[in-house]
């Protein structure tokens, strides 16, 4: 999956938390969690849903490494090649 | 026979619209079945039976607003059979009933004719009848003759879905007054405490890497857990003031402040917490913020809180000192939670802290019984595997 595309995705996901977010409202380069209004619950469902619709698995450890929507593109991407491969 | 009242839906709720019926008359009934779904500002709530018996009458149409404690239905008792059970007058409707007083500085508009100069052309009867249904005709599209305003257009309008901008007004309104006479009438006392959060966070951490992503918990489920088992130490911050008297409540029902996206916000119960483990309470907390921001929530989940819990920490807040929910006697608050200096031995080291705070009825308790809590609160949270 190219970088758009993923990042495509996971503001789908975000929409489905946080209904009142425009798709082309969040900059990719600033952090997602100043833009939207995620709590904690809310951050929660974002990483099941991605776990759900994308199958990949993300520790808790890692959450801090996903700050804005670009750092998701990157973490994401390696992860989706090996399940497609 | 059983008179079916609509119940309390919390302080801030004293009315609701009935928007659909879920029972037939000839219908059994059980406890905690759901009679009705009944439209109050901040959410469409299912209202539950606590009663046994057969569904008799519906006392109150689909898109009337009532009164709480109208007597919407009666149920024939077990065994009780419908002869010789007279059929009652319907209640009337909310614009109607007695209470409900209405602030001096809003009169209720006059009746004006049709067409009158510069004012949308409303039938009498048409603004009779938005009266009745409280709907404001200045906001209906009229269909009549010159744009005028119908019966048909205002009860139209009554039974259309509210807007999400109405229904924030209008939460904010009702929020508003339930905080008031918060104000007004509940002396409160605040006492913060700041607990050392380190152990919480290590424990949540660990078995959180445990567990797959559908059973991770939340910092906020152990945060009720705890105020669950502290409450042991302090019964009088956990039951209801009424009727000049506080009663105790042996359950506690932990209300959850959650924010509702188009703003305001609701805190409804969590039912049980000293009973539940770690496990069950996300799963209940999960479903319960799912429902709360879905706008679908039972009518014991709202009037049931003993104590109400909020987190407001979550958006960077150190503190908070919270408003009571009448008729509650307690919050609890949690700010967020930060590595600051700490003094142990002698030496300053970084701990992970977070400021709890206490909101307490002075008629209910007095500052060492809520001192006495806020210390087992932060004993409690230091032996996480425990909660």
């Amino acid at each position: 999956m190219k970088a758009d595309d993923i990042k495509s995705r996971v503001v789908e996901i975000i929409r489905t938390v946080a209904p009142e977010v425009e798709a082309g409202e969040i900059r990719p380069d600033r952090p997602l969690r100043d833009q939207v209004d995620l709590d904690s619950m809310d951050w929660l469902r974002v990483i099941v849903a991605v776990h759900e619709k994308l199958r990949v698995d993300i520790p808790e450890k890692d959450y801090a490494k996903l700050r804005t929507l670009d750092d998701w593109a990157l973490y994401l991407q390696p992860k989706l090649e090996r399940t497609a491969g | 026979m059983i008179e079916f009242k609509l119940p309390s839906m919390g302080a801030d709720m004293d009315e609701g619209k009935l928007l659909e019926w879920r029972v037939k008359p000839g219908d059994p009934v059980k406890k905690g079945d759901v009679v009705a779904v009944v439209d109050t500002t901040k959410a469409a709530v299912d209202v539950e039976s606590w009663q046994e018996g057969t569904m008799h009458e519906q006392l109150v149409g689909v898109g009337e607003t009532v009164p709480v404690g109208t007597v919407i239905a009666t149920f024939l008792e077990p065994g009780e059979s419908a002869q010789g059970v007279a059929k009652r007058a319907k209640p009337p409707t909310a614009a109607a009933a007695a209470p409900a007083p209405a602030p001096p500085a809003a009169p209720a508009p006059p009746v004006e004719p049709v067409a009158a100069a510069g004012r949308k052309p409303v039938s009498p009867a048409a603004r009779a009848r938005a009266k009745e249904l409280r709907v404001d005709v200045e906001t209906i599209a009229g269909t009549g003759l010159q744009g005028a305003v119908t019966i048909e257009d205002v009860e139209k309008a009554a039974a259309a879905p509210k807007t999400g901008a109405d229904r924030a007004a209008q939460m904010r309104k009702a929020i508003g007054a339930a905080m008031s006479r918060s104000k007004r009438e509940i002396p409160h006392y605040y006492l913060q405490e700041p607990v050392p959060m380190a152990r919480a966070v290590e424990w949540l951490a660990r078995e959180n890497e445990k567990r797959p992503v559908t059973e991770r918990l939340l910092m906020g489920v152990l945060q009720v857990k705890a105020v669950a088992r502290a409450l042991a130490k302090a019964p009088e911050l956990n039951g209801f003031w009424t009727d000049g008297a506080f009663r105790p409540s042996a359950a506690i029902h932990v209300g959850v402040a959650i924010s509702i996206r188009q703003g305001g916000l609701i805190a409804p119960a969590i039912h049980d917490v000293e009973r539940k483990g770690l496990d069950e309470l996300m799963r209940d907390l999960t479903d319960l913020v799912a429902r709360a921001r879905a706008g679908s929530l039972r009518s014991s989940e709202m009037s049931d809180p003993t104590i109400t819990v909020t987190n407001l920490g979550e958006t960077g807040v150190e503190s908070v000192l919270g408003v009571i929910y009448p008729p509650q006697v307690a919050l609890v608050g949690f700010g967020r939670i930060d590595v600051r200096p700490w003094v142990e031995d002698g030496t300053v080291k970084p701990v992970s802290m977070t400021m709890a705070s206490l909101s307490a009825d002075h008629r209910a308790s007095d500052g060492i019984r809520g001192a006495r809590f806020l210390a087992e609160l932060r004993e409690r949270l230091q032996h996480p595997e425990e909660l």
